[in-house]
């Protein structure tokens, strides 16, 4: 592999891997602070205000986060990128700027709003102030997630002489059956990782004895959501996404499972090491025909095996897409698992004072980030090493004048940049949390301000 | 088709420099012009519920310039690599500075968010003055129209120049003083008191500045790039560009006189996108310049996206353009009227 290339691939990998980490917290918050904000006008309960307040400022951190890493990801496929940029900015490119156009002004316009204009817009201005920034974020989840379906599934394109890309019918292209697929699966994967931050941050609060009410508030939706969220990305959103996959990426769907050879009833693995130089697992614990089932239906249905394609079309790192694939759905099921007990507990009267079901909840919120990374590296690696799939290769792809020395340096400024991000993101959160939400009575009056905050 | 895209494109990267640069302008001045806590929260106060959207513009004009140009994109943003990235390393370092600053309140930490905003406010002014000072003096664009600029080669505009050479460092400058400009009248208009008669003892000299840069870069442009004047020769029509270049140069100076802050900001509204024009009119059918072959240059006719890409996005490009319009008004006349230094409130 080409130097410059390895480096584009490791500077896309890890801008956009970072990027994540705080849209699917925005994306997963926003319904939830919406929920707390409705709760609020339905009942009156002030706490609900203060509930919110608090969010707010968390999300408001999280957002400007999401702000600043989301910018360079809008200008790499230019900078890094630029053949991909040339052949299929026709296509691409279309989405991307809907989501500008569309969601980035929604969404700037209104959480300025939604932020400082308690007074100023009232109580129902203010709620849909917050729907507003709610659609928004979802908004974006939808264009981006479109366009990088179209990268897995091309539709509703046609080549143009110099062998670029044109849209033939926008329709098609924000209509991509897979794209729908995905983006239910990826909005229900942001949810769970909404609401383990609030049930976790509940349950901080209800251990620690420090004000008890919000932490019951947040327990109570948090586990709520959580359960249907974690449900629904196993079945039916994992389940049609894995289907859809086997029929239309056959190769990458051999890769996640390691499944090598062609076989009638084929068993799910679910442990072990991919070998690929011998072409099989290694220390295999596996369920007998179980993947045939959970693909077709039925137990005896036949499944294609990596060598029944051509080398040069496999994913190039196999071992990445099959551990990746497989840390996502062991995470799912655990969250699953998790999120029924507790909210048979809640519905029991039991959760508040089952200590152990807390510290689990507490201890699972970080998991939710690994599940929906790890999920997005089996989609991309697992895509290779096609850009396009079937289309265009990643090796036809990069920018031919940018040196593996400049790409390099670049990507160093990037970490540079983020770590000491993380470290602001990290130690402003973490004094959020300290300072918890304010009962109603000691709500200071609110100032306007920035975007993440008042003053 | 394509030539209505690049209007299009045009006005929202006009847009972006209007709406963004006041803000800008704001974080050059921020350190100089705002000497208290109070009066620079009222600095921040001024621009904070705005300045996101603001960058919105940019965002929206970069994903609508990929997507009706692709290869001035594609070669674009790659041959400008490493100063494009700075660029994006400063957008973090600026937001970083504005937003985080609130959620400390020691003194020291503000103090440092505050240096951190204003410098990155700086340099990105800097850097954007120079990028329009390339796209105007041209790049080593070659037949395929891939070129690749360093960060500076002999501060000359030759055949290999880098991105900084005495030409573009010259825009550079010009930016500075005119994005400080834009700020100024900005916050003089936002603000009162104290802050309020700082300014306007900031912004005076800036005018004598702004009047003697812009005369000083029109013979300059012509030196590096003679072909600039051809639409000019062309026909009348172009010539109302420089007289709103000196209309809106003088309204700011004689509005900000009288006192009538809301129209020297206007005025100051004007003259920049008058510049921008001139260079868009001046430069069309190119898009960007080869410094060698005008053979190599990037033009609207090989760059545009294929016609029906063109003709579908102009549908919801105008619906969503309508809306953001919309949003902007709401969200500015929300945010109407002056920060007050004391209070740190809108009235
Ligand atoms: C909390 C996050 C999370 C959890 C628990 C799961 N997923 Fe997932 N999954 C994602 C988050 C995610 C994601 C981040 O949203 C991905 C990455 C790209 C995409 O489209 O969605 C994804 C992709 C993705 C793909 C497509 C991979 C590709 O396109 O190559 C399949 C087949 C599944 N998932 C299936 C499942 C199954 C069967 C799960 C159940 C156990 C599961 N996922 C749990
Ligand atoms: C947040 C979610 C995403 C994550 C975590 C992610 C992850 C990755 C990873 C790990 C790679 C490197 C693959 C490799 O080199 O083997 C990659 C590549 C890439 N992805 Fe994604 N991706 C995400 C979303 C997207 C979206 C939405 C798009 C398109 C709009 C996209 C477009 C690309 C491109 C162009 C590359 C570069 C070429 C390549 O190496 O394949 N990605 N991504
Ligand atoms: C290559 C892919 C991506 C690009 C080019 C990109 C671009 C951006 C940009 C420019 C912003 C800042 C917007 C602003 O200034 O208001 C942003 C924020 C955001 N992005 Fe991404 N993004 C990418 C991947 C993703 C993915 C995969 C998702 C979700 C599935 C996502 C969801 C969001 C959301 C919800 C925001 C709002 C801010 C926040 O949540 O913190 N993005 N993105």
């Amino acid at each position: 592999m080409n130097d410059a290339q390895l480096i584009d691939r490791l500077h896309f990998a890890f801008t956009i891997t970072y990027h994540y980490i705080f849209p699917q917290l925005t994306m997963g918050l926003a319904p939830l602070m919406v929920t707390l904000e409705t709760l609020y006008l339905r009942t009156g309960n002030p706490d609900y205000e203060a509930g919110v307040r608090f969010w707010t400022r968390i999300f408001g951190i999280n957002f400007v986060t999401g702000v600043v890493t989301g910018i360079p990801m809008e200008f790499q496929f230019g900078t890094n990128w630029s053949r991909f940029s040339l052949a299929t900015g026709g296509v691409i490119a279309q989405p991307l700027a809907m989501e500008g156009v569309f969601s980035f002004f929604l969404e700037s316009a209104f959480l300025g709003l939604f932020l400082f204009g308690h007074k100023r817009l009232g109580r129902w201005g203010h709620w849909a102030a917050g729907v507003m920034v709610f659609i928004g974020s979802w908004l974006s989840g939808f264009f981006i997630v479109m366009a990088d379906a179209w990268m897995q599934h091309p539709v509703a394109y046609r080549r143009l002489a110099d062998g670029s890309f044109e849209v033939t019918s926008l329709l098609g292209v924000i209509t991509n059956p897979w794209g729908l697929i995905q983006y239910s699966h990826v909005m229900s994967g942001a949810v769970i990782t909404g609401a383990f931050a609030m049930a976790a941050t509940g349950a901080y609060y209800l251990l620690s004895g420090r004000a008890p009410g919000f932490g019951r508030m947040f327990l109570r939706i948090g586990v709520i959501a959580g359960a249907i969220a974690s449900l629904a990305q196993i079945f039916p959103t994992g389940d049609m996404h894995g289907k859809y996959m086997a029929q239309h990426q056959p190769a990458t769907t051999a890769a996640m499972e390691a499944l090598f050879h062609t076989e009638i009833g084929a068993p799910l693995v679910i442990l072990g090491q991919p070998d690929i130089e011998h072409e099989r697992i290694d220390n295999p614990i596996i369920v007998n025909r179980l993947l045939s089932f959970l693909i077709y239906g039925t137990p005896d249905a036949r499944v294609r095996g990596l060598t029944d394609f051509p080398k040069q079309n496999w994913p190039d790192n196999i071992p990445l897409v099959y551990f990746a694939y497989h840390i996502m759905a062991g995470l799912g099921t655990l969250f699953a698992a998790i999120m029924c007990v507790a909210a048979f507990l809640l519905w029991r009267g039991a959760l508040f004072r089952a200590k152990w079901m807390l510290w689990i909840v507490l201890l699972a919120f970080p998991f939710p980030f690994i599940a929906n990374i790890a999920g997005w590296i089996t989609a991309e690696v697992g895509r290779q090493p096609w850009l396009v799939y079937n289309l265009l290769r990643t090796a036809d792809g990069f920018s031919p004048t940018v040196s593996a020395g400049n790409a390099l340096f670049t990507l160093l400024g990037f970490m540079g940049m983020y770590a000491m991000l993380s470290i602001f993101y990290l130690f402003l959160v973490q004094r959020e949390l300290a300072h918890g939400p304010a009962p109603a009575s000691q709500q200071t009056p609110e100032t306007p301000a920035t975007i993440s905050g008042a003053y | 088709m394509a030539t209505v895209w690049y209007a299009l494109v045009a006005l929202m990267l006009a847009t972006y420099v209007i709406l963004d640069g006041f803000d800008l302008g704001a974080g050059a001045l921020h350190l100089i012009a705002a000497r208290s806590d109070e009066e620079r929260r009222a600095v921040l106060h001024a621009i904070g519920p705005v300045w996101d959207g603001n960058e919105v513009w940019l965002l929206a004009a970069g994903g609508t310039l990929f997507y009706a140009f692709p290869l001035l994109y594609a070669s674009s943003f790659s041959g400008f690599y490493l100063p494009l990235n700075m660029v994006l390393w400063l957008l973090i370092f600026r937001a970083i500075g504005i937003e985080f600053r609130q959620h400390i309140s020691e003194s020291v930490w503000r103090d440092f968010f505050d240096g951190v905003f204003s410098i990155a406010s700086i340099l990105l002014i800097i850097l954007f003055g120079a990028a329009f000072g390339n796209v105007i003096r041209g790049v080593p664009l070659a037949a395929d129209h891939t070129f690749f600029v360093p960060l500076w080669t002999n501060f000359l505009p030759g055949a290999n120049p880098g991105a900084l050479d005495w030409y573009t460092l010259l825009a550079a400058i010009l930016a500075v003083c005119a994005l400080s400009m834009h700020g100024a009248l900005y916050l003089i208009m936002k603000t009162e008191g104290a802050l309020n008669a700082r300014l306007r003892r900031i912004v005076r000299p800036l005018f004598a500045a702004v009047a003697l840069l812009t005369l000083a870069a029109l013979p300059a442009s012509v030196a590096v790039r003679p072909s600039l004047l051809d639409n000019y020769r062309a026909g009348p029509t172009g010539w109302i560009i420089p007289v709103a270049v000196i209309a809106g140069l003088a309204g700011a100076f004689v509005f900000t006189r009288n006192g009538n802050e809301r129209n020297a900001f206007l005025s100051s509204c004007l003259y920049l996108l008058a510049m921008l024009s001139g260079a868009a009119f001046a430069l069309y059918p190119v898009l960007l310049p080869a410094s060698g072959d005008p053979a190599n240059n990037v033009t609207i006719a090989n760059a545009a996206a294929g016609p029906s890409s063109l003709s579908i996005g102009l549908i919801w490009w105008s619906i969503g353009m309508a809306i953001a319009v919309a949003y902007f008004v709401i969200v500015y006349s929300m945010f109407r009227g002056k920060v007050s230094v004391a209070s740190t409130t809108h009235m």
